[in-house]
């Protein structure tokens, strides 16, 4: 066995011993229970398994563990705060901005991506971010609008 | 109805079931003692099972053995105060477990957050044949509300009792009965604490009236809903229970083939693996996903291929197979098609086709079984839990009694989840390893091995009058199935038939059966006629429908839209389409746009107006139509299973397109609220009409007429 590795999750940090080549998702939903994550097709087609890696919005199933190491880690386990849902969160909330909801942690964390980088995105930027991510269920107009209204939310609060 | 090996079905286009279990595992010799033991078992459910397939699930009840203290098997006042509707329907995100509560709360007379649903558990609920066909709302909606209204009648009885007052002047509301003529009151709480009342459901119980709804007709929103957006919720592929092991099943390379040769001995060797041959599965578990995907890897196996159709050849397959026999087809007539269509001053013939799609839901199909005391519980994601659970027992060889199964809720089904393929894997591997064993398909396997919404070919003959009356109508649906068959309009001279072909893929219920592919054509043809006649295709449908609601959805949605429109801008095109399926009423409204020089088709808007009697919950309403209309562009422009020799040739996202955020067009939903009409079903039929509105809209921009589904396939080039 591999000497093991150390992640900081949601601002925690882990011992995982596992193969060095294990895709991320494995390790966070089988290793740590956090199931939050989905596997969705295990190819990086669907964003199911989205999770932030130094900010960034990765694909965890196409990232080996060990490449995980190196950077903070938030997955959707991580984004409430003292029990204040984030932004992103509380607008997929208020929009009903899911159906069967398998896609919406996904959508979440792809979504805080976008936020963090692009503060104000128009319509068309966050169709463009999101085209990475499916929703079987067909409730892209409202995930756009749930995106939007983040949006407005955090510039409201500045945050 | 259908007949398959002497069990009755009540979708006569659920094929899946015609097919064997795909395992039969070898008996032990224990259990057979165990079965011997209990021979009566094995006939009790083989009875059990037909005499609950003919009895309407309203007037069924548990198990003796299982049957709760509360007041009839679908809800349960506790002496909290709290309520508690039993349902053996399945929450795959068409949210029924918010518009059931709502439906209780509002005839029981009690805070909406006061109830609770306990779903698809087949200890817990009662039997349910399964969720599918529109039928949560019309029937399982209605049956709640009676018993919620009689377990209100026994409250207000105590009460009545308690005071030494009669009932008749007695008010329920707010979760207290109150007498008006001494305003006093009792919570039901207090009602029903240190009881245990229990009342057979009255035939026929007066219920609240749609128009006097409070809680029901309300949007109130997807319950637990925090539960989604927090990663909380813990669908199947989430469970871990202690001492998991993780499986996975060798597959064959193609459909059909027979194992001739396996050699598992590396991977039997593996540490903290169990390997499990029996007939022809071949599985694995493991302690981890890695470990088990690694001796999955070390399984050589070799298998017997037969050679198969393929996509290429579907349609002349199809149209060439179709059953001789008369009672292997759906057949319906009235005047003389011949004379109809001699005498048309306009008669067009058309051939349709449909290709095989997949559901796709996100979720691939999972299960997770765990045995102790030789009783098997499974969690999965299936719309038949009862199904799954007969199954289980049949295929090894358990009284029924010993198998439950609990659904989650699901990551999404579309009629694509009805079989027990999952469960049975995770059983057959959890009672070899000794441990809970998890199966969850992998996107590869969801494409390959779970069924598909079948291919189909249609052909139409139309005639229509020099006054633009339709005079003839002539449909034959080859092999794609009988929904929404039947034309809404009104023809003199008409014949419709359904021609069953042999199975080539597995195929099943989808989203709106066969309805889509039924509407496609027709209207389509409509549309045809409507042309070669030089009418409006608005007019020229309402000339031709005499029905008030799809009137009315028609008007609606044409309103909406601002039918008839003038083109502003080359490559501009405008189409429209409607239906009816399963008591709910659709159209449809399409502009397209065609690029000039790639000759690319943009679907720019798309406008439904959808009706099914007296609204429950708006807006998880409007969310449902919003995704059948989007999950209809799919099969409308791109979706197609591609196959060849047995194997499906695009099971990845990559190749097998699904719409995206960029293919969403503005989309507006009118929601027709008929109080006057009782709720219907709406997870179908909204898909029904987009793809004839769309390819409508095509011809009206292009003059090119698109009869075959997937109609722009090469990401929207061909047009």
């Amino acid at each position: 066995m591999a000497k093991p590795l150390e992640l900081e999750i949601n601002g925690k940090r882990y011992p995982v011993n596992c193969p060095a080549d294990t895709p991320l998702l494995y390790v966070l939903r089988d290793e740590l229970g956090l199931t939050g994550s989905k596997y969705g097709c295990g190819e990086g087609q669907c964003g199911a398994c989205t999770v932030l890696i130094g900010g960034m919005p990765r694909r965890s199933c196409q990232i080996p563990v060990s490449a995980a190491a190196a950077k903070p880690i938030t997955t959707i386990e991580g984004l409430e705060k003292d029990g204040r849902l984030d932004p992103v969160q509380q607008a997929f909330l208020d929009a009903g901005a899911f159906q069967c909801a398998y896609c919406t942690s996904g959508m979440i964390m792809s979504s805080v991506g976008l936020l963090q980088t692009n503060p104000n995105p128009s319509q068309g930027e966050i169709v463009q971010f999101l085209q990475g991510n499916v929703c079987r269920c067909g409730t892209h107009p409202r995930i756009v609008e749930a995106v939007r209204q983040a949006a407005k939310m955090m510039q409201e609060h500045g945050r | 109805m259908s007949n398959v090996e002497g069990k009755l079905f009540i979708e006569p286009e659920r094929y899946e079931f015609g097919a064997a279990p795909f395992h039969q595992f070898e008996l032990a010799r224990r259990d057979f003692f165990k079965i011997l033991g209990a021979g009566i078992a094995v006939f009790a459910i083989a009875k059990d099972a037909l005499a609950r397939q003919e009895t309407a699930p309203g007037h069924r009840s548990f198990h003796n053995e299982e049957l709760p203290k509360d007041i009839n098997a679908w809800l349960h006042v506790g002496e909290d105060g709290s309520i508690t509707g039993f349902t053996g329907k399945a929450e795959i995100g068409q949210n029924i477990r918010t518009a059931l509560a709502q439906t209780i709360a509002d005839e029981l007379r009690v805070p909406f957050e006061s109830v609770r649903m306990v779903t698809a558990d087949t200890a817990l609920t009662p039997f349910d044949a399964g969720t599918f066909g529109s039928r949560t709302t019309p029937t399982i909606a209605p049956q709640l509300r009676r018993v919620a209204a009689a377990a209100r009648d026994l409250l207000v009885g105590v009460a009545a009792k308690e005071w030494n007052v009669a009932p008749a002047g007695l008010v329920a509301a707010d979760a207290k009965v109150t007498d008006p003529a001494s305003g006093r009151s009792l919570k039901y709480a207090e009602l029903a604490r240190g009881k245990t009342l229990a009342q057979n459901l009255p035939a026929e119980d007066p219920i609240t009236p749609a128009t006097q709804w409070t809680i029901a007709g309300k949007a109130i929103p997807k319950v637990e809903a925090r539960a989604f957006v927090t990663g909380k919720h813990q669908y199947t592929t989430d469970l871990q229970p202690a001492g998991l092991l993780y499986g996975r099943v060798l597959r064959p390379p193609s459909f059909g083939a027979t194992l001739t040769s396996c050699d598992d001995s590396v991977a039997k060797a593996m540490t903290g693996v169990v390997v499990v041959r029996d007939g022809e599965f071949v599985g694995v578990a493991a302690p981890s996903a890695h470990e088990a995907q690694k001796a999955l890897d070390a399984i050589h196996a070799q298998w017997k291929e037969v050679p198969q159709t393929s996509s290429k050849e579907i349609f002349s397959y199809l149209r060439q197979n179709a059953a001789a026999k008369s009672e292997d087809r759906f057949r319906k007539q009235k005047g003389s098609v011949e004379e109809g269509l001699a005498s048309a001053a306009h008669r067009l013939d058309a051939t349709y086709t449909v290709a095989y799609i997949a559901h796709v839901p996100l979720e691939p199909r999972a299960a997770v079984a765990q045995w102790a005391d030789g009783k098997l519980t499974v969690w999965t994601g299936t719309q038949r839990p009862f199904a799954n659970r007969d199954e289980l027992a049949e295929v090894f060889h358990l009284p029924e009694s010993s198998v439950r199964v609990i659904v989650p809720d699901t990551g999404s089904a579309y009629g694509g989840k009805h079989t027990s393929d999952a469960a049975l894997e995770a059983a057959r591997l959890a009672r070899a390893a000794g441990r809970p064993v998890k199966v969850a398909w992998t996107r590869e396997e969801e494409f390959t091995w779970a069924y598909f919404r079948p291919a189909g070919v249609i052909e139409v003959k139309g005639g229509v009058a020099s006054d633009g009356t339709l005079n003839a109508w002539d449909f034959h649906n080859y092999h794609s199935g009988m929904s929404g068959i039947e034309t809404p309009y009104d023809v003199a001279n008409q014949r419709t038939e359904y021609h069953q072909v042999p199975l080539i893929l597995r195929s099943g219920s989808y989203r709106g059966l066969a309805a889509t592919a039924n509407h496609f054509a027709r209207e389509t043809q409509m549309d045809a006629l409507a042309n070669a006649a030089k009418m409006d295709p608005l007019e020229f449908r309402m000339k031709n429908l005499s029905n008030a609601r799809m009137r009315a959805v028609l008007e609606a949605a044409a309103k909406s839209f601002g039918w008839p429109r003038k083109k502003t801008q080359e490559g501009q095109g405008f189409g429209i389409a409607c239906g009816d399926e399963k008591g709910s009423y659709v159209a449809t409204c399409a502009e397209i746009a065609v690029d000039k020089t790639s000759r690319a088709v943009r679907v720019v808007r798309l406008v439904e107006a959808f009706e099914c009697g007296a609204i429950v919950n708006p807006d998880g309403l409007r969310n449902q139509v919003v995704g059948a209309m989007i999950q209809g562009l799919g099969g409308a422009l791109f979706e197609a299973v591609e196959f060849e020799n047995g194997r499906i040739k695009n099971p990845h996202f990559a190749s097998y397109r699904v719409p995206r955020f960029r293919d969403v067009p503005e989309i507006e939903a009118i929601l027709l609220d008929r109080k006057d009409i009782p709720s219907a079903g709406a997870g179908e039929t909204p898909i029904m009409a987009v793809a004839p509105a769309i390819g409508n809209a095509i011809f009206d921009a292009t003059g090119v007429r698109l009869n075959n589904l997937p109609m722009v396939p090469n990401g929207l080039r061909s047009a």
